[in-house]
């Protein structure tokens, strides 16, 4: 449409403003930015000569932000760093099986299933209330020391079963509050073409439900990566255990720095994605027609 | 006589304490178009539904081409591809592309393979002017669009009745002709219609029989003219001079 066919040669994709408003809106625009700039310039620089200036900067600054000490934890501390993601991926696919079958057999109204529902609201119930820490200590330490034959008594695994118990009662409540906010009319509609209750979730309710839960799901992501750190208090070298180590021989917390900066650079990506994919949403949710 | 495809006697449903539907007693015959009329909450959606299997029955009997569907062992899969549902609001499956929505159920109920089932489902879209939205999803198209398309959705599986629940109530007053289009096409090519609307001039043209309900049950029932131009229960006229002014 970039022309008319008409008399009229006017393009009708620019909508006409008064250009003195016009022109009032851009100096205001300009202000803004002026004022926003300046604001910002001055605040840092206040924040960043107070902290350099301040008595107590060189002994902080040698204690957490040592140069000689940070190229020595560095490499190390990256290494470590891959038990984390392997105990993260490995976690995490396990809580996304168990989580989605908890939460539907927590929302299914079959009778026989009826043990098995009360199971479900226990276990939710307990993994959400009990502290990660806990469950990490209770199983890592607890169940090796049974001396129970055909169980592992490797620590990581223990620590990564921790793991997945505590976050599956929560990515089963994710999935579950997905699942119930797909409205009932969707479900008599599929019902109504024949589909049996199987085929419904299978084709009409889960794809829409699972679509809605992924920005919840990426923030539990977000969070286990974190806590793949509390499987250090089993001893296992990972990030967190490998920066403690060289933090007690050198009486110096730059490692520690090294590693927040690490996983900081893990999840990073993870919390954009996430932003990004709620925006999405919410666009295509606003373009639709209603 | 005609034979009766859907017949509904002396059905009662409550929700609650709230008896919707009180000794509804109705019957439609093979290439029929029946109208519902009535005030909202008087029971017309609720029987749709029961006729469906989307809600029980707490009393009384509903057969659907022979098929009891108050059974406590009814098929309600084999009913519900006998009779196909339209609702007021679409319902479209909002993941799936225009075709996706109509070729579900045939390729997963009937076993109709994806090729045979999207030439079905083009053939139809093209026979209701919709062939270039076959790969649109559902909030690309208007309102009066995807109620079409819900209708196709419906006939996909090729039942032998229609249920219509207010398809026109939710959309804007210019995309309602549209809808009530595809209806009056589906009665001339023989479809057997059940339908639930507060367009009368619609069921004045459309209708073999209009049927007031009220509190529940049938209150009076016969041909467009005589119930909407000269109706015998004093409820009818109160209710038809409300709703046409």
């Amino acid at each position: 449409m970039s022309t008319n066919t008409g008399a009229s040669i006017v393009e009708p994709e620019v909508p006409y403003v008064d250009p003195e408003r016009r022109s009032r809106r851009q100096r205001r625009s300009r202000r803004n930015a002026l004022v926003a700039t300046l604001s910002t310039v001055v605040f840092f620089g206040v924040v960043v000569i107070a902290v350099a200036t301040s008595p107590g900067w060189p002994v902080v600054q040698d204690a957490f932000f040592n140069g000689d000490y940070f190229a020595l934890a560095w490499p190390e501390v990256l290494v470590a760093l891959l038990i984390n993601i392997k105990i993260f991926v490995v976690a995490e696919f396990f809580i996304l099986i168990l989580g989605l079958l908890l939460a539907l057999t927590r929302l299914s109204k079959s009778p026989a299933l009826l043990p098995l529902r009360i199971v479900g609201t226990l276990y939710t119930d307990i993994f959400r209330g009990t502290p990660t820490l806990l469950v990490v200590l209770l199983l890592g330490f607890g169940v090796p020391a049974l001396n129970l034959s055909g169980l592992p008594t490797d620590p990581l695994v223990w620590g990564t079963i921790a793991l997945i118990l505590s976050y599956t009662a929560y990515v089963a409540e994710v999935f579950r509050s997905g699942i119930a906010s797909i409205h009932p009319s969707q479900r008599a509609a599929a019902r109504s073409l024949g589909l049996s209750n199987v085929q419904t979730n299978r084709y009409v309710v889960l794809p829409q439900a699972i679509r809605r839960v992924i920005p919840p799901l990426l923030n539990d992501f977000v969070s286990l990566q974190k806590d793949t750190a509390l499987v250090s208090v089993l001893g296992p070298i990972e990030a967190l255990r490998a920066a403690q180590i060289i933090v007690y021989g050198k009486f110096n917390y730059t490692p520690y720095i090294v590693g927040a900066l690490l996983f900081i650079a893990l999840t990073i990506p993870m919390a954009r994605f996430t932003d990004w994919l709620t925006a999405r949403q919410e666009r295509q949710r606003s373009s639709g027609s209603r | 006589m005609a034979v009766d495809l859907l017949r509904v006697d002396d059905v009662h449903k409550a929700f609650g304490d709230n008896a919707v539907l009180r000794g509804m007693t109705l019957s439609v015959a093979a290439h029929e178009v029946v109208v519902l009329i009535g005030a909202s909450g008087s029971g017309k959606s609720t029987l749709l539904r029961c006729i469906n299997g989307l809600e029980s029955v707490d009393a009384g009997v509903i057969m659907v081409d022979g098929l009891d569907v108050t059974a406590d062992d009814a098929d309600f899969d084999a009913v519900r591809q006998r009779v196909g549902m339209v609702f007021q609001s679409f319902n479209l499956f909002p993941h799936m592309s225009v075709l996706g929505n109509i070729t579900l159920a045939p390729r997963k109920v009937l076993g109709v393979s994806a090729d045979e089932a999207e030439q079905r489902a083009r053939d139809l879209l093209t026979r209701f002017g919709l062939e270039a939205k076959a790969d649109d999803y559902p909030d690309r198209l208007s309102g009066g669009q995807q109620q079409r398309v819900a209708i196709v959705r419906a006939l996909a599986m090729q039942p032998q009745a229609m249920l219509f629940d207010e398809v026109t109530s939710a959309l804007d007053p210019e995309l309602v002709g549209e809808v009530l289009d595809v209806i009056r096409g589906l009665k001339e090519s023989g479809m057997t219609i059940l339908m639930a609307t507060h367009e009368m001039g619609f069921a004045r043209d459309v209708a073999d029989r209009v049927c007031f309900v009220d509190a529940g049950r049938v209150l009076e029932s016969g041909p467009p003219a005589q119930v909407l131009g000269d109706p015998h229960e004093a409820r009818t006229r109160e209710f038809l001079a409300r709703v046409l002014g």
